[in-house]
């Protein structure tokens, strides 16, 4: 019912489908009867002439085809009778596509489940020894994880590189599968508004030089000026990061958004928003665990897919 | 002074049916080699598929089949009704109008101006101007029928009428939007009554511009070209009336397992079945009309491509009600099958429909023979090959996608990750691409051959014949 905004246009579309399908019917049926030319009569044209040469005959239906016509007229009246399709009736079957899926859903459930469920006491320590568990984790990786970061795990701009051992959110099982469960909002502000382009421009280098490289020692002192009082709150005062609220690592030389002085220097003028969607409710917590075994399988020397 | 047809306005569209064709299938080989190599896009953005995956359906679909459906149906409503088209004015500015309106869209397309709307995303401006010109195009058409000098209206100017009168419904009720800027609007409807207002739009464009419009182009050259009377006056009717009534019902097959309630799925679905008598009708007047004159098939290469033609049509309208099923659409749906079931009736029965149409029209409207027939055979069989590679390409990497995307494991988990089932269907694309490649070079055999025959010469003027009085 809650397809219509009132029962008479149920009852309306239902009576037109109905009365179309049965008057295709009548149609058929009144333009076959009793019209066919007896065994070797010689079908006449209809005695109309077109562009000097162009006539009709007026042979009958052919019998095949007519059949055909009735066969699927008859066989769609009999679907609107066990299908939902007839205004709000909802068919003798009442099959939907909701039923359909909570079926499979529920069947998947009762069959998969219990596989799941079998790893999900085991603490991931332990599962990264697991081949078969590691086999499952990849192809959990392989339908949920790749779109982002990439099918060997080794990210793209914006979205991490799982597998160099650097972790924005930290690298222990508990986190990894936090970061899983729950999501990540990583976000870094745009800065060009407080500390003009001229900071930006040395922050970038004071940067650059906590990566370990070779910049102008008079910007160098310039940035670290602005850093000390606008950047250390969250990236700290020796710029490592802070994994309590995913600020990365800024001497390492691993970059989200690209290490160049103009890539760092957007970050800072235009900030950054990363997002981890959260997959608590969309897997489950036991696929969710097999996944952070994989994931963290990575730091023990297993190789990711390719 | 004696009354001529206005062989001009044809000849104009026929000549630009050829001219976009090449055009329209060239983008097409393009976008083809862009799915294999994604490199070729340049990284420019006007080159880049999404803007010109439309401007192929377009330029095919309205410039090369709207410009052969122009071409047929006024070359044939004006023989058929023994008078000239009632105003050679409107015809001009028909031809005019639709030919700025296609600039229009080859400018606007790759320059990401759309709606989003699958083969309506022109924006409202251009919207506009395709209603005006529509409306002169029915002014033109009903106007000479109405003027005619034979008392019975010929079976090929319903399906024209029917053509006309529904693509103007369609296109004006499928683009109420409302503009923000010159360029951009948005569509009056939400969510899924946007999707269901658009699948209507959408499968009926295939049912009326790309069925019923060829369909008048068949009842006129086959039974001209086989020299025998249409098969079945009967037949005509029924499967007349029963198409247009049935075809207008079928467009939420197109919306399957999505947001559209079920009683609209199933009912799309039903009506689609139901659709496969009707549609094959057309098929058997055709073939039948030929019977008795099959050794003209040897020797006449431009009744094979229409014959070939009606075999695709019947191939596809076949296809078309199993793909509606709903079992069926859940393997196919989404994957390669799809554009494979477009291009067996695009290519096929459209494309050897329009070229069975201008190889007939052209000569005869220069007053000469066509200037080489082993060239029209040439363009035949390269054609012909192009098209089962390309459809049978996708058939199989359709297909594959379907089985793959839902192949299981014991755990539960997918088998293929999604981008090995791209990797899967690289090899396809290649087959696919050749196949547009041989199709195009046969188009552009023809733009030969149709150069050589007709450059140099004055076009013909002709008389209109007297009706033959009925008996």
């Amino acid at each position: 019912m809650a397809d219509f905004n009132s029962a008479l246009w149920s009852i309306v579309i239902a009576a037109v489908t109905v009365v179309s399908i049965l008057a295709l019917l009548w149609f058929t049926w009144s333009q076959a009867a009793g019209r066919r030319p007896t065994a070797g009569q010689k079908v006449e044209t209809m005695g109309h002439t077109w562009d000097g040469d162009l006539a009709e005959f007026n042979n009958p239906l052919p019998k095949w085809w007519l059949n055909l016509f009735y066969i699927t007229l008859v066989w769609g009246l009999g679907y609107l009778i066990a299908y939902p399709g007839l205004g709000a009736f909802k068919g003798m079957l009442g099959w939907s596509a909701q039923n359909q899926y909570d079926a499979e859903v529920a069947k998947a459930d009762a069959t998969y489940g219990p596989l799941f469920d079998k790893y999900k006491a085991v603490p991931v320590e332990q599962l990264v020894n697991d081949q078969e568990a590691l086999t499952v984790g990849k192809r959990l990786f392989a339908t949920y994880c790749t779109q982002c970061h990439g099918s060997d795990a080794g990210g793209a701009r914006g979205f991490p590189n799982l597998t160099d051992n650097d972790w924005l959110w930290g690298g222990t099982p508990e986190t990894i599968e936090q970061t899983i469960l729950n999501g990540r909002q990583g976000a870094m502000p745009a800065w060009v508004a407080v500390i003009g382009e001229d900071g930006v421009k040395n922050v970038a280098s004071y940067v650059e030089h906590l990566a370990g490289r070779q910049v102008d020692a008079a910007t160098v002192e310039a940035g670290q000026k602005v850093f000390s009082t606008t950047c250390i709150a969250c990236h700290g005062p020796e710029g490592k990061g802070n994994a309590l609220m995913g600020a990365p690592n800024l001497t390492d030389d691993v970059w989200l958004y690209g290490g160049s002085h103009e890539r760092i220097a957007e970050s800072i003028t235009k900030g950054r928003n990363g997002h981890m969607p959260a997959h608590r409710e969309f897997l489950g917590e036991a696929k969710v665990h097999l996944l952070s075994a994989y994931v963290y399988s990575f730091a023990k020397g297993n190789a990711p897919a390719q | 002074m004696t009354e001529t047809y206005n062989y001009k306005v044809v000849r104009q569209f026929a000549i630009m049916t050829v001219v976009w064709g090449i055009v329209g299938m060239l983008v097409g080989v393009i976008i083809a080699a862009q799915m294999a190599w994604p490199a070729l896009n340049f990284d420019i953005p006007y080159l880049t598929f999404g803007r010109l995956r439309p401007l192929h359906t377009n330029a095919v679909i309205f410039a090369f089949g709207g410009c052969a459906l122009f071409a047929g149906s006024y070359y044939i409503v004006q023989r058929t009704c023994h008078t000239r088209l009632i105003s050679d004015g409107l015809a001009a500015f028909t031809f005019w109008g639709w030919q700025a309106i296609i600039v229009a869209a080859a400018v606007t397309l790759p320059l990401g101006i759309t709606t989003s709307k699958e083969y309506a995303e022109l924006e409202w401006p251009i919207d506009i101007a395709i209603a005006v010109v529509w409306v002169a195009y029915a002014v033109v058409f009903f106007g000479t029928i109405a003027k005619r000098r034979v008392k019975h209206i010929y079976v090929a100017n319903w399906f024209f009428a029917a053509f006309i009168i529904t693509i103007a419904v369609l296109h004006i009720v499928n683009n109420i939007e409302l503009p923000v800027s010159l360029t951009k609007s948005y569509s009056v409807y939400a969510g899924v009554q946007d999707a269901m207002v658009q699948w209507w739009y959408g499968h009926n464009a295939v049912g009326f511009f790309l069925t019923a419009g060829f369909l008048g182009l068949m009842y006129y050259f086959i039974p001209k070209l086989a020299e025998r009377p249409v098969y079945s006056y009967r037949l005509s009717i029924v499967h007349f009336w029963s198409l247009v009534f049935t075809y207008i019902w079928a467009g939420p097959h197109h919306l399957h397992y999505t947001a559209l309630p079920n009683w609209a799925q199933s009912l799309g679905m039903v009506m689609s079945v139901i659709l496969l008598a009707p549609s094959w009708g057309g098929m058997i007047n055709g073939v039948m009309t030929l019977s008795g004159a099959w050794h003209k098939l040897r020797s006449d290469p431009v009744l094979r491509f229409i014959i070939v033609a009606v075999s695709f049509y019947g191939m596809s309208t076949f296809e078309g009600p199993m793909m509606s099923i709903k079992t069926v659409n859940a393997l196919s749906h989404y994957t390669d099958w799809t554009i494979g079931h477009v291009h067996s009736g695009a290519l096929g029965w459209v494309g050897f429909m329009s070229l069975g149409c201008i190889y007939y029209l052209l000569p005869r409207l220069y007053g000469r023979e066509i200037y080489s027939l082993k060239l029209v055979e040439l363009h035949f069989w390269t054609s012909t090959i192009g098209i089962v590679l390309y459809i049978t390409a996708m058939w199989v990497a359709g297909v594959m996608q379907g089985l793959m995307w839902r192949a299981v494991n014991a755990d539960g988990t997918l088998t293929y990750s999604f981008i090995e089932s791209v990797a899967a269907t690289h090899p396809f694309y290649i087959i696919r691409f050749l196949g547009g490649a041989l199709y195009l070079a046969g188009t552009l055999v023809m733009g030969y051959n149709l150069w050589r025959t007709c450059s140099g010469n004055k076009p013909v003027v002709a008389e209109i014949p007297m009706p033959a009085l009925a008996h």
